[in-house]
């Protein structure tokens, strides 16, 4: 391009490309500075609505800064709502299926990769040929079960298969123990430890990142998962977070108080946030993602 | 000192077990070193095993005899053939819902791969503040589709809603974004794009795995930017693009918290999507049958998807280390 618009040889080209390299960078920056601003104020719109009188959220032209932030907004909500309790159902659920999660899968990984059985790989195979399976095509089948089990309206449903392994899970922490290297439990097994303290000594120590990973992903699914306590909790004082959100969404419907439902929203997503910014790394660097560091 | 290869060293172990062991006691639990670790892994993947028994393959199973009946909760099956099937083929609504699952799935994959390989792609230059973009691009990914879903309720709101405010500053009068029909679906995809920061790592991550000597060729060559990415970057990162295009198609397919939540399906069944009908007639129509039959039919559907997508890779994607015939 230098060399056409402009008759020199050496300079010229040396400048095109020089000015091509600033004009890029400035670009970029633009575009990506305008699409930041973009993708962060309906988050700062959720705050700050909720940090609004009921009036102010309705006014036009619209109110920027809600000034003073009225976060009496919040206590109003939990007085209104059991918000409390609805957190703590959450909590709940999340701490035991991270566990469950944690403990099947490694278990699982370490028997698929590192102990061998006839037959293992193709076990494996067909445990991870249910990640193609769309979760939808189980949700009537498994509702069905659980009714049969009386597990229905209890957070049985919600937490005890999570104790049955996660094919993910196995699939990420099985492709991460085949990357410690085996010295390291042949020394262990000549000193005489077995498998459940090589597993439990050796293997998941060294596994740790891969562990965090996990545990992150599985916080953000079962904080958010909103179809399963839908489906099987009835009782409103058994609702997790994200549904009993949904009730607010419904019953406020008569007179909109957006303010307090952005109250709602926001209290629901700030854990999600806190984890993001605690765990960054993990998931920039794509290890959340891969399992592995790419 | 060098240590003997591993296999070998194991194989003589337990060769030597063997041999070893005709020698002591022979006890009911004396085993071999071989059906030890057997046992070890059955018993380390053994929860794994039921639970794919007993919550996947079980419930799949059942499945297919229940879609064969006219089930309800609280009431025994009885065997209708494929009345389910028949009943499905000739309703409207379920053909909405396919009509309405199909157009998002095609817009919405697609706009999420090129927006988010085109950030990708700018953030992957060697300049500053690349980290902070990022982390600003990922944050809307990870928050829930029902906190999400209320947020955008309250945006897209006709009357007071920050969208149309703004329109109206700018003197345009918005749509009622989610009550009208022309809109609704439209509104529900371009909500899906703000959690486009998902693939971002994912595609740092591949365009990262690119050899810059490819690059400084090119530039040798003479190529412009655009060459660039169409015959290299595109190329090297197409084995990324065909494997999330057929993940999120599947995924796709699920879409139900945004429209239960944001349109209830509506307006006139404009975004009735197929998770949504499944979901009404399993829990609203209490149509357990007809709902397990709509299941097997997105299971088909989906694995008719994987397998032509699976088929038709060769013709497009380019994996580095596989040989192609001339």
């Amino acid at each position: 391009m230098a060399q056409a618009t402009r008759d020199g040889r050496q300079r010229p080209l040396w400048m095109g490309r020089r000015m091509r390299r600033v004009l890029g960078a400035a670009l970029t920056y633009l575009i990506l500075t305008v699409g930041s601003l973009l993708f962060l104020f309906p988050l700062y719109w959720q705050v700050s609505t909720s940090l609004k009188t009921w009036q102010d959220a309705q006014r036009f032209p619209p109110v920027w800064v809600p000034w003073p932030p009225r976060f009496q907004n919040y206590v109003e909500l939990m007085e209104r709502f059991p918000v409390a309790q609805y957190l703590r159902n959450t909590v709940f659920i999340v701490v035991l299926v991270i566990v469950g999660v944690l403990l099947s899968s490694s278990l699982a990984a370490y028997g698929f990769s590192r102990l061998r059985m006839p037959g293992r790989d193709i076990i494996f195979l067909i445990l991870l040929s249910t990640l193609m399976l769309p979760g939808a095509v189980l949700v009537i089948p498994q509702f069905v079960l659980f009714q049969t089990l009386h597990w229905v309206n209890t957070y049985k449903p919600l937490i005890v298969p999570a104790f049955f392994g996660n094919p993910f899970s196995i699939f990420l922490l099985r492709q991460f123990f085949l990357t410690i290297p085996l010295d390291l439990e042949d020394a262990a097994r000549i000193d005489g430890a077995g498998y459940v303290r090589t597993y439990a000594q050796i293997v998941l120590p060294l596994a740790r990142p891969a562990l965090l990973a996990i545990a992150i992903y599985t916080f953000l699914g079962t904080w958010n998962d909103f179809f399963g306590p839908l489906i099987y909790l009835s009782d409103r004082e058994k609702y997790t977070l994200a549904v009993a959100l949904r009730y607010l969404q419904g019953s406020v419907r008569s007179r909109p108080e957006n303010h307090l439902l952005m109250a709602a929203a926001t209290l629901s997503i700030i854990p999600c946030i806190f984890i993001f910014l605690f765990a960054q790394r993990q998931f920039i660097q794509g290890t959340v993602v891969t399992g592995v560091k790419g | 000192m060098p240590a003997p290869p591993r296999t070998a060293s194991v194989q003589e172990v337990s060769v030597a077990s063997e041999t070893v062991a005709v020698r002591p006691k022979k006890g009911l639990f004396h085993l071999s070193l071989q059906r030890r670790e057997a046992i070890a892994c059955a018993c380390f993947i053994a929860p794994a095993v039921l639970g794919f028994l007993a919550f996947s393959l079980f419930p799949l199973t059942t499945s297919a005899f229940l879609s064969l009946t006219d089930y309800r909760l609280a009431g025994r099956p009885h065997f209708v053939g494929l009345a389910n099937y028949a009943t499905l083929l000739s309703d409207n609504l379920f053909w909405q819902s396919v009509r309405v699952t199909s157009i998002y799935a095609l817009a919405v994959v697609p706009l999420w791969l090129i927006n988010s390989l085109a950030l990708a792609i700018l953030m992957n230059q060697n300049l500053r503040g690349m980290h902070l973009f990022r982390t600003i691009y990922y944050v809307p990914a990870m928050l829930s589709g029902v906190a999400v879903s209320m947020l955008w309720i309250w945006l897209l709101n006709q009357r007071y809603g920050l969208v149309n405010m703004l329109l109206g500053l700018a003197g345009i009068q918005g749509p009622n974004w989610l009550r009208d029909p022309r809109w609704a679906l439209f509104s529900i995809i371009m909500v899906s794009q703000w959690s486009v920061g998902w693939y971002l790592p994912i595609w740092l991550g591949a365009l990262q795995g690119i050899p810059t000597e490819l690059y400084e060729a090119a530039e040798i060559d003479g190529s412009n930017w655009w060459d660039k990415i169409r015959h290299i970057t595109l190329p090297m990162v197409s084995p990324v693009i065909f494997y999330n295009l057929v993940m999120n198609i599947i995924w796709a397919t699920q879409l139900f918290t945004e429209v239960f939540m944001m349109t209830e399906g509506g307006p006139r069944f404009a975004t009735l999507s197929y998770m949504l009908y499944l979901y009404q007639n399993a829990f609203s129509y209490n149509k357990m049958g007809l709902a397990t039959a709509m299941s097997w039919l997105l299971f088909v559907a989906v694995l008719l998807l994987t397998i032509v997508a699976f088929k038709s890779s060769p013709m497009w994607v380019y994996y580095e280390a596989e040989r192609r015939r001339p």
